[in-house]
């Protein structure tokens, strides 16, 4: 009788942050929905409840249903005959658990039948299904795609598509073909505008869709003839009810197979065009992407939080040389930075969260009515927060998964190597997060200009200023000096003004930035509650010793020698 | 075609996860070391109602469930996935029912709710095991009654048909409604609590708990009608107390035994054909089996 919600208290704890008063005030207008909807809440008391509550319905979903499925789906995964995708046996029952509970449309507005729920509780949802099973969080994590077709579609498309979304049916995104993967504006899927009937036709092929069988598709498509960049790509709205799409293969993955990944054939398949023509990658597939990146992050942390209570308790049963393996050194070691690895990137999850939270829910105001100068300031300093928080956020909780699933098989010892525990199947799901909706090396790449620009020194500097318990001060000492190297080191790159130096040494400046806000994150936690201290120990600890193998590269770094690395 | 349902279910000591202290000294179950918890059973029952309401809109489903005030968590739990409404029987004349007190009070109360098709509940509950109370109230009723339903199929013209599971078997039954039905556990488990109806209906309460909890929602209560869950005592639903609780009992435990299972003689065969053709021969002449 597991509920991966009330067995791991962290969750209620960043449920229970601040700056969440904010948010559900802006989330709920008020609380004016209430004369509306039955299901509304009264007050922010009664709001944090229910996200309590619905929480709670999916920690037990998780530990009753998807996570003993996550086996049996993993070895069956999904099947493809006649042109439409077939899911495990296991995953069809998921399904059917998530749509019958109501956990379809969790951040969507009420009047579309949405819970109308903040991004904060909705990517703990998303931390619990992915511990339960990562591959499954892909298929229910896609309703994000509604939100989208919610900020980008007009009224009557928000009333048709957004509703069955929260009714249970299912949606994809549609952006990768053979020849564009990281480079979207190579998109070729034609889209041809029909005078006659005033519909948009899709032709063409699609790869390495999610979900690719999906009710509902948002589509990337070429709308303007003759373009070659970005600027020619629009986004459609394409409704399986209505046909023309079909199956081609399924993928045959290392991990998240319970997630049917597909090569889609578009034949003449009949779109509408959703917003502006010509906006579709510039504008909608970058705010796709984004909210996408954070479901990412919270796949990873679910990820690690399931790795760590695999080698937790492989290490507490398993008895070498006349005791429990946890007690040696090297392996009490790898479970505590595990444990650390888990705690600091769900910290940074649920800090990006917020600030995506509070610049939505302004945004969302702001087309209702105009905001007051004071509300705009705010939307703009969480947007930038949001987007510079994204990136890092994705890279460092996906690079740890990876890390933590690998210690837990090396914990596991040949066992691990065997298919009969957990944690390979966690290892192979693991290693696509640092690969889709943006490699690292991208994230790193959204990330610089926040490095050269100074909005992580000051949030840095900001969390400086917060008062921590005085036991901590040693810790954040060393985090005072930590940001001091790497404020040194940035400047030593950036004052060569050379793009190119910049861009190599890229990655570890934005590592270096990760791991001071991380640590202030977790000197906050352990603030508020005491168990997070050994975390914050552990992972201000390994750190610094990062972030000082980071300076010491950089600093001793002749730029001559970047022609070793250089293709000839 | 709608139908109106009501499915009866109790709050039960969780006896499934049975710690140290479960039992008193004198032999009774100890409610509060044992968490109280929807019986199995009456779980699975509500689940065929809830089943029948996707299949036949606008059918409503209603719980009847006895016991303290605490109880009506039963009924909250219900709405928290489908269900449309429900009673709480309470009083302390109910108190120390047995089976036969207990669907006196119950069918008192369906006189009283009087509209009703279809009558389903748990086979059995996990602190008594009787299985007596849906037939009894079958009885009480004067309807007809199906035991071990796994699977209510089809309700069409004032019939519905019914799978039993036996234990050598499956039945597929017909028969009228009215009708109580008892659901094995072998029926699919009831679905999980709704997201919506969660926040709908978690401040429902019972006029005794609105008076027991200090609550800043009062006001709540005359918007929302539906979050008044319903008591009802001996006087509401018109019950004689003589038949009702310890008066209306007439079971009386009179001794509880701790029965250990232990093997008393053991016999070391070897495995030769011979030995264990000898063992057989001698399980079916004690008709151990066969």
């Amino acid at each position: 009788m597991a509920n991966f919600y009330t067995d791991n208290p962290s969750l209620k704890h960043h449920l229970h942050h601040p700056l969440m008063k904010r948010i559900v005030e802006l989330k709920e207008r008020n609380y004016t929905d209430k004369d509306k909807f039955d299901y509304a809440p009264i007050d922010f008391e009664d709001a944090m409840d229910s996200y309590d509550k619905v929480l709670e319905i999916v920690g037990k979903i998780c530990g009753e249903i998807i996570a003993p499925n996550a086996e049996s789906v993993d070895h069956e995964g999904p099947t493809v005959a006649d042109g439409r995708v077939t899911y495990a046996r296991g995953t069809q029952e998921n399904l059917d658990a998530v749509r019958k509970a109501g956990l379809m449309g969790i951040a969507l507005p009420r009047r579309y039948n949405g819970l109308n729920f903040p991004i904060v509780p909705y990517m703990m949802a998303a931390d619990l299904v992915s511990r339960a099973d990562a591959g499954f969080e892909n298929l229910w994590g896609l309703q994000d795609c509604a939100e989208t077709l919610y900020e980008f579609g007009n009224e009557d498309q928000r009333q048709r598509f957004i509703t069955r979304v929260c009714d249970g049916e299912t949606m994809s995104m549609d952006l990768t073909e053979p020849d564009a993967g990281s480079d979207l504006q190579s998109v070729m899927l034609k889209a041809t505008y029909n005078e006659a009937d005033g519909y948009w036709y899709l032709n063409g092929v699609k790869r390495f869709i999610t979900n690719g069988d999906a009710d509902i598709h948002l589509v990337l498509a070429r709308s303007e003839e003759g373009t070659r960049d970005g600027r020619g790509l629009s986004m459609f709205i394409y409704d399986k009810k209505d046909g023309g799409v079909t199956v081609r293969r399924i993928e045959n993955k290392l991990g998240i197979k319970g997630s049917p990944t597909c090569e889609l054939v578009y034949r003449n398949a009949r779109a509408e065009l959703c917003g502006d023509r010509k906006l579709g990658l510039i504008k909608y597939v970058m705010v796709l992407m984004n909210s996408a990146r954070l479901g990412i992050t919270a796949q990873a942390v679910g990820l690690s939080e399931s790795a760590y209570r695999e080698a937790y308790s492989y290490a507490t049963e398993r008895k070498q040389f006349g005791k429990a393996i946890i007690e040696f050194p090297a392996v009490y070691e790898m479970i505590a930075l595990i444990r650390a690895k888990t705690d600091a990137s769900r910290t940074l999850l649920y800090e990006t969260a917020r600030f995506v939270d509070i610049y939505k829910a302004l945004e969302d105001i702001s087309k209702e009515r105009k905001l007051t100068p004071e509300e705009r300031q705010e939307m703009k300093k969480y947007a930038k927060l949001a987007d510079a928080f994204t990136p890092i956020g994705k890279a460092m909780a996906t690079e740890f998964a990876n890390q933590n699933t690998y210690d837990t098989i090396q914990i596991h010892g040949g066992s691990g190597f065997m298919k009969d525990y957990a944690c390979e199947r966690l290892y192979r799901d693991a290693r696509i997060t640092n690969i889709y909706e943006g490699t690292t090396q991208l994230q790193v790449v959204a990330a610089i200009r926040h490095v050269t620009t100074g909005t992580y020194l000051a949030k840095i500097r900001e969390y400086e200023g917060l008062a921590y318990k005085p036991e901590l001060d040693d810790l954040k000492k060393k985090l005072i000096t930590m940001t001091d190297q790497y404020e040194k080191v940035v400047t030593l790159v950036t004052e060569t003004r050379d793009n190119e130096y910049i861009d190599f040494h890229a990655r570890r400046m934005v590592e270096a930035a990760a791991h001071c806000v991380i640590g202030h994150l977790l000197l906050q936690d352990t603030t508020v509650d005491e168990s997070f201290r050994r975390s914050a120990e552990v992972y201000i600890n390994y750190a610094q010793a990062e972030v000082k193998k980071i300076e010491s590269y950089i600093t001793s770094f002749d730029r001559e020698d970047l022609g070793y690395f250089k293709p000839h | 075609m709608s139908l109106k349902i009501i499915v009866l279910a109790k709050q039960v000591p969780d006896t499934r996860n049975v710690g140290k202290d479960a039992m008193k000294a004198d032999g009774t179950v100890n409610r509060a070391a044992l968490p109280a918890i929807f019986n199995p059973e009456d779980l699975n029952a509500l689940e065929q109602a809830l089943r029948l309401k996707d299949t036949y809109p606008g059918t409503t489903v209603t719980l009847v469930t006895m016991g303290p005030v605490r109880a009506a968590e039963i009924i909250r739990e219900g709405l928290y996935r489908g269900a449309d409404g429900g009673y709480l029987l309470t009083d302390r004349a109910f108190a120390g029912s047995d089976t036969l007190a207990t669907s006196y009070a119950i069918s008192m109360a369906i006189r009283k709710i009087k509209d009703y098709d279809l009558i389903i509940c748990g086979r059995q509950a996990i602190d008594g095991d009787t299985a007596q109370v849906g037939p009894q109230v079958a009885e009480k009723l004067g309807i007809n009654q199906v035991t071990y339903a796994e699977e209510i199929r089809k309700v069409e013209d004032g019939k519905i048909t019914i799978k039993r599971r036996l234990e050598r078997g499956i039945e597929v039954v017909e028969t009228q409604l009215p009708l109580v039905a008892t659901v094995n556990s072998s029926a699919p488990e009831c679905r999980p609590r709704n997201a919506r109806f969660v926040q709908k209906y978690k401040h429902a309460k019972t006029v005794t708990e609105k008076q027991e909890a200090d609550t800043d929602y009062t006001e709540l209560y005359d918007i929302r009608p539906y979050l008044s869950l319903v008591e009802w005592s001996v006087t509401d639903v018109q019950a004689d107390t003589q038949w009702c609780g310890l008066s209306g009992s007439p079971t009386k435990v009179k001794k509880i035994e701790n029965v250990i299972f232990q093997a008393k003689e053991s016999k070391t065969l070897q495995p030769t054909d011979g030995e264990i053709d000898e063992l057989m021969k001698e399980l079916i002449a004690n008709h151990t089996i066969g």
